[in-house]
């Protein structure tokens, strides 16, 4: 026996104890019915062949660990940047408790959102009963400012009615005539929670803006889109804006519901965007996108409303930090203050001390579209080759787009950019053209354990690691957090490679 | 004010946030047990009203999730859009070993990620192309499941059909199961499906497949433990110990062999009755198998099961209980040495699924703690019946309990621990109340068997005297 009260084994250890590896080998030969230990090895060699790549690339049908997640997650997450706001997803009721789930696990937060739990007779009378009491209970349990409904796609296979189901609801008396209650359909057969993001946030603007006239003022609107890293990302735009005297608005501000004190009170809302804001923010000059990919149905509403539309990817790194602040100062005609320059100077002399270790290095970087273009022009800057880039759910012009910003580098030659495909697909590439390191989210991991790639945590989700979402990833100081999320990585692996005494151990260097 | 005054009119002051229909609806899934009843007082699988933060999920997270996702060496495939499948990866940690994506799939996911002209045309054809693609890139799979999503129900697929073709076309077994989470009320009708699925893909037929199977009088097999943390292995230790031989795992590291075997256990030992007990029954209808509900968690239970498991098996069985038990008795002991001191006379508040509102009971009642309130995310009447044997007169008790409720229960009964789930997890935390995750063991475990009691009493104590719970108030703040 292995175990003790003195020393308590945890799973990582008990079970490697000679008892239970014996227990393992005999229930494997006696009851598994598996397949000799030589056929495995033999099969798991050759899924990493190139032969075994081209027959993996050949998949018309089958989907294996998408870097994804579906709409209605992004539209919650767009819901909850709302002063006060409850998201409530019309549909079937297990699928928030894994959106509420999934959040949870990445940023260690409550995640509060209801389902209008329909069942099969709602599939077969439809779903306007749940919708008319859901709505009456989420009212008097959870008394929120507003309530932002979207749907699963159980509710859009039936084809219920948003409008008209929330219309009824009102006058049969669920919540008072001018309860704000936006909406949006969030089909998740179609795109991805970057979708439902910009659907939602679409839907949260039209609500407040449809029936009022612009006057246009010189504030500006932010919208940051679906982000792992909102609660630093936020923070950090506010400073930056602020630093630069901006009048501005952030649209879904949801940097404190997801960072919440523990102070004794749990705070189902917190922060976000006052409703009158976003009412007003109907006559900002322009709107500023973080991210082109997912927030493309609300640009081209600001824009149809006579705003202006300024559409970065994701910037990280000097030039697309400069460029990303020279485009805010020109439409707000206000100055870029030495302060930020200052923090560029910083970035730079940071980049310049450690660039060496960057140049030449393989990057395999997959997840959401802009994200992945936003890491690749910095590596790009760094003299680092982004090798692989892929997004499950970049559509055909993120791959071009994504393709012209490696082929203008001359770090760039011979990188691919792969729109559309998964993480099984990833695996074949790493085993077939190898690089260095990797960057994505948490289920990067197992290509880390499979490939032996080592994976550098940037993305969502995040669930493995703690507070990373805590700080910023964008502006100077953002870039700064990432050049060293990757520098620590890179050094972290020249250590463990010299570590051996007496053997690999002159290279084992304290000073790099 | 006594407990039971307290708990009664706490409900009351719950109750009055609803509207008074829902109020009404609501009222009969809370109450307060009074000893002596056969019931908890609440009625339970019931719809959950729309809009109150139900924490429950659906047939397809029983299904998928509980029921066949731990079954290692088959690919189950979330059939439909890609957000289902994407949340349940590898989220549940029922641990295995095998070597993933060559004989072992249990930490993937495999979508047909449904897109719109699936939805319009139907998804069969991609279903036929893509058990064709899981074939040749899977070559060492022992077989499919298709995990059915909400729109396969609604577009009017025939997964049976497709299922029963490929079968024969590749000659393993695929097994298409119809939880789409629209079904029923939870994820009971989940494993209830799954467990048809089992008895129909599985156990029909299987009797050729076990050619050459060599019985002893000492097979059983173990039923309902997901091996969360590695549960179903510090269970079956223990049994192989006393000199059992655990013919297979359901479903736990488990594998489609192990299943195909069972109709030739003596005995089926159930962990999980809720999520497993129908598929006892019909192995006891159809094989003569009878099935015995044990609990390994905390010293005090494990010994009754081993107890009641040898009762069914002859004298060798017996002493091998006993032995077993005069082993790990001396090493229980110490853990309550050392923990309970720390523990005595502390509360706790559960709510989670399946079996464990009751099992783990006895646990905290080893190391001297209480159970203040219980229920379940999905539980039968069944379950609030067997719960009668654990819980005290004046214990709260909540079926299918809503964010709000719970909140405001534990707010004012203020339990020294609260375990759940990981929705719930922060939201106590944030009001410096120590919380452990029950479903998932909070990345620990395993808590089964005496291995796991002394993992699950450190990780208590961990999480009540953990020095963060006493700054929650700023010093300066009165
Ligand atoms: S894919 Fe559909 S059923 Fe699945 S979680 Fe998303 S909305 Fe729910
Ligand atoms: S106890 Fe909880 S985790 Fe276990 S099967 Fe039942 S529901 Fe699932």
């Amino acid at each position: 026996m292995s175990q003790s009260a003195e020393k308590v084994l945890d799973h990582m250890n008990l079970f490697r104890a000679p008892e239970y590896t014996e227990m393992f080998e005999s229930k494997k030969t006696c009851f598994e019915g598996g397949h000799p230990d030589i056929k495995v090895q033999e099969i798991a060699d050759w899924t990493k062949s190139m032969e075994y790549r081209e027959k993996n690339f050949a998949r018309e049908a089958l989907v294996i660990n998408p870097a994804k997640a579906c709409q209605p997650l992004g539209a919650i997450f767009a819901s909850v940047g709302f002063e006060g706001t409850l998201p409530f997803v019309h549909g079937s009721q297990g699928c928030v408790s894994y959106f509420r789930s999934h959040f949870s696990r990445h940023f260690k937060e409550p995640s509060s959102a209801v389902s209008s739990s329909m069942t099969e007779d709602a599939a077969v009378f439809g779903g306007l009963n749940n919708m008319v009491d859901g709505l009456a209970n989420s009212h008097s349990l959870y008394k929120p400012k507003m309530i932002a409904v979207s749907t699963t796609c159980m509710a859009e296979v039936i084809g219920d009615d948003l409008d008209s189901f929330i219309k009824t609801a009102k006058q049969k008396g669920s919540i008072p005539e001018e309860f704000d209650v936006p909406f949006a359909h969030t089909p998740s057969f179609v795109g991805s929670h970057i979708t439902g993001y910009d659907n939602m946030m679409k839907g949260v603007l039209t609500h407040f803006w449809e029936k009022a006239k612009r006057k246009e003022n010189k504030k500006i609107n932010f919208v940051g889109g679906f982000d792992g890293y909102t609660v630093g990302n936020l923070r950090e735009i506010k400073r930056m804006f602020d630093l630069m005297g901006l009048d501005y608005t952030i649209l879904g501000d949801n940097s404190d519901v997801f960072d919440t004190p523990t102070d004794g009170e749990f705070r189902m809302y917190d922060g976000g965007t006052k409703l009158e804001d976003a009412k007003a923010a109907l006559n900002a000059k322009g709107t500023v996108f973080m991210q082109q990919y997912g927030t493309e149905k609300t640009a081209e509403y600001v824009k149809s409303k006579g705003q202006e539309a300024l559409v970065f990817n994701h910037p990280v790194g000097v030039t697309a930090t400069d460029e990303f602040l020279m485009a805010i100062s020109k439409l707000t005609g206000k100055e870029i203050p030495d302060a930020l320059e200052k923090e560029r100077g910083r970035l730079l002399d940071a980049m310049a001390d450690s660039q060496a270790y960057f140049h030449g290095k393989r990057f395999a970087i997959y997840g959401d579209p802009s994200l992945c273009m936003g890491l690749t022009a910095f590596l790009l800057e760094m003299g680092a080759e982004p090798v692989h880039v892929l997004a499950t759910n970049g559509n055909k012009d993120w791959g071009v787009a994504m393709q012209a910003l490696l082929d203008a580098s001359p770090f760039g030659q011979g990188c691919k950019a792969w729109a559309g495909k998964d993480l099984w697909h990833m695996r074949s590439l790493l085993a077939t053209e190898p690089v260095d390191f990797l960057i994505g989210n948490t289920y990067g991991k197992f290509l880390e354990r499979d490939i032996g790639t080592p994976l550098i945590r940037i993305g969502f989700p995040v669930f493995d690691r703690h507070h990373h979402h805590r700080s910023p990833v964008w502006g100077y100081q953002g870039s700064l957090n990432v050049l060293v999320k990757i520098l620590d990585k890179i050094f972290d692996e020249m250590d463990k490679s010299t570590n051996v005494a007496g053997k690999t151990d002159y290279s084992y260097d304290i000073i790099r | 004010m006594d407990t039971k005054t307290r708990n009664k009119a706490l409900i009351e002051e719950v109750l009055s946030a609803y509207p008074e229909k829902s109020a009404k609806k609501r009222s009969k899934h809370l109450s307060v047990h009074e000893e002596g009843n056969s019931d908890c007082g609440v009625k339970s699988n019931i719809k959950s009203l729309p809009g109150v933060m139900t924490i429950r999920g659906c047939a397809y997270a029983g299904s998928k999730g509980v029921v066949w996702g731990p079954i290692k060496d088959m690919i189950h495939i979330s059939h439909g859009p890609v957000g289902c499948g994407q949340y349940s990866w590898a989220s549940r940690r029922n641990y295995f070993i095998g070597v993933t994506g060559v004989n072992a799939f249990g930490t993937m996911q495999f979508t047909s990620d449904f897109q719109e002209k699936d939805i319009v045309f139907g998804g069969d054809k991609k279903l036929d192309k893509l058990m064709d693609e899981v074939e040749t890139l899977f070559p060492l799979n022992n077989g499919l499941s298709v995990q059915s999503e909400c729109p396969i129900g609604l577009i009017g697929d025939d997964i049976e059909a497709v299922s029963k073709k490929k079968a024969k076309a590749i000659g393993k077994t695929i097994v298409p199961v119809r939880c789409e989470g629209f079904r029923g009320v939870s994820q009971s009708l989940g494993h209830h499906i799954a467990n048809d699925a089992v008895r129909d893909y599985v156990l029909e037929g299987s009797e050729g497949k076990t050619k050459g199977f060599e019985s002893t009088p000492y097979d059983v097999a173990v039923i309902g433990d997901y091996n969360i943390g590695g549960d179903a292995w510090a269970s079956r230790i223990l049994l192989e110990e006393m000199g059992l031989r655990v013919i297979a795992q359901w479903s736990g590291d488990g594998t489609l062999k192990e299943m195909e075997a069972t109709p030739k256990a003596k005995l089926n030992l159930i962990h999980c009755y809720r999520s497993m007990n129908y598929i006892s029954r019909y192995m006891e209808e159809k094989y003569n198998i009878p099935w015995l509900e044990y609990n390994f968690f905390g010293p005090t239970k494990i010994a009754e099961s081993l107890r009641a498991i040898a009762a069914q098996f002859d004298d060798k069985i017996k002493e091998g209980a006993e032995r077993v038990i005069a082993k790990y008795q001396p090493m229980a002991d110490a853990v309550i040495a050392k923990y309970k001191s720390r523990l005595e006379a502390k509360t706790v508040m559960l709510y989670v699924g399946g079996l464990r509102p009751r099992h783990v009971v006895g646990a905290y009642e080893d190391l001297g703690m209480e159970i203040v309130g219980t229920g379940y995310e999905f539980g039968h009447n069944d379950d609030y019946q067997r719960t009668t044997h654990y819980v005290k007169d004046s214990t709260l008790i909540y079926d299918d309990v809503t964010a709000y409720e719970l909140e405001k229960f534990v707010e004012t009964v203020k339990p020294d621990l609260v375990g759940s789930g990981i929705k719930e997890k922060y939201v106590f935390q944030k009001m410096g109340i120590p919380f452990r995750q029950m479903h998932s063991w909070d990345y620990s475990g395993p808590y089964h068997g005496y291995d796991g009691f002394a993992i699950f009493a450190r990780d208590m104590d961990m999480a009540i005297n953990s020095p963060v719970w006493s700054k929650t108030k700023a010093p300066w703040k009165k």
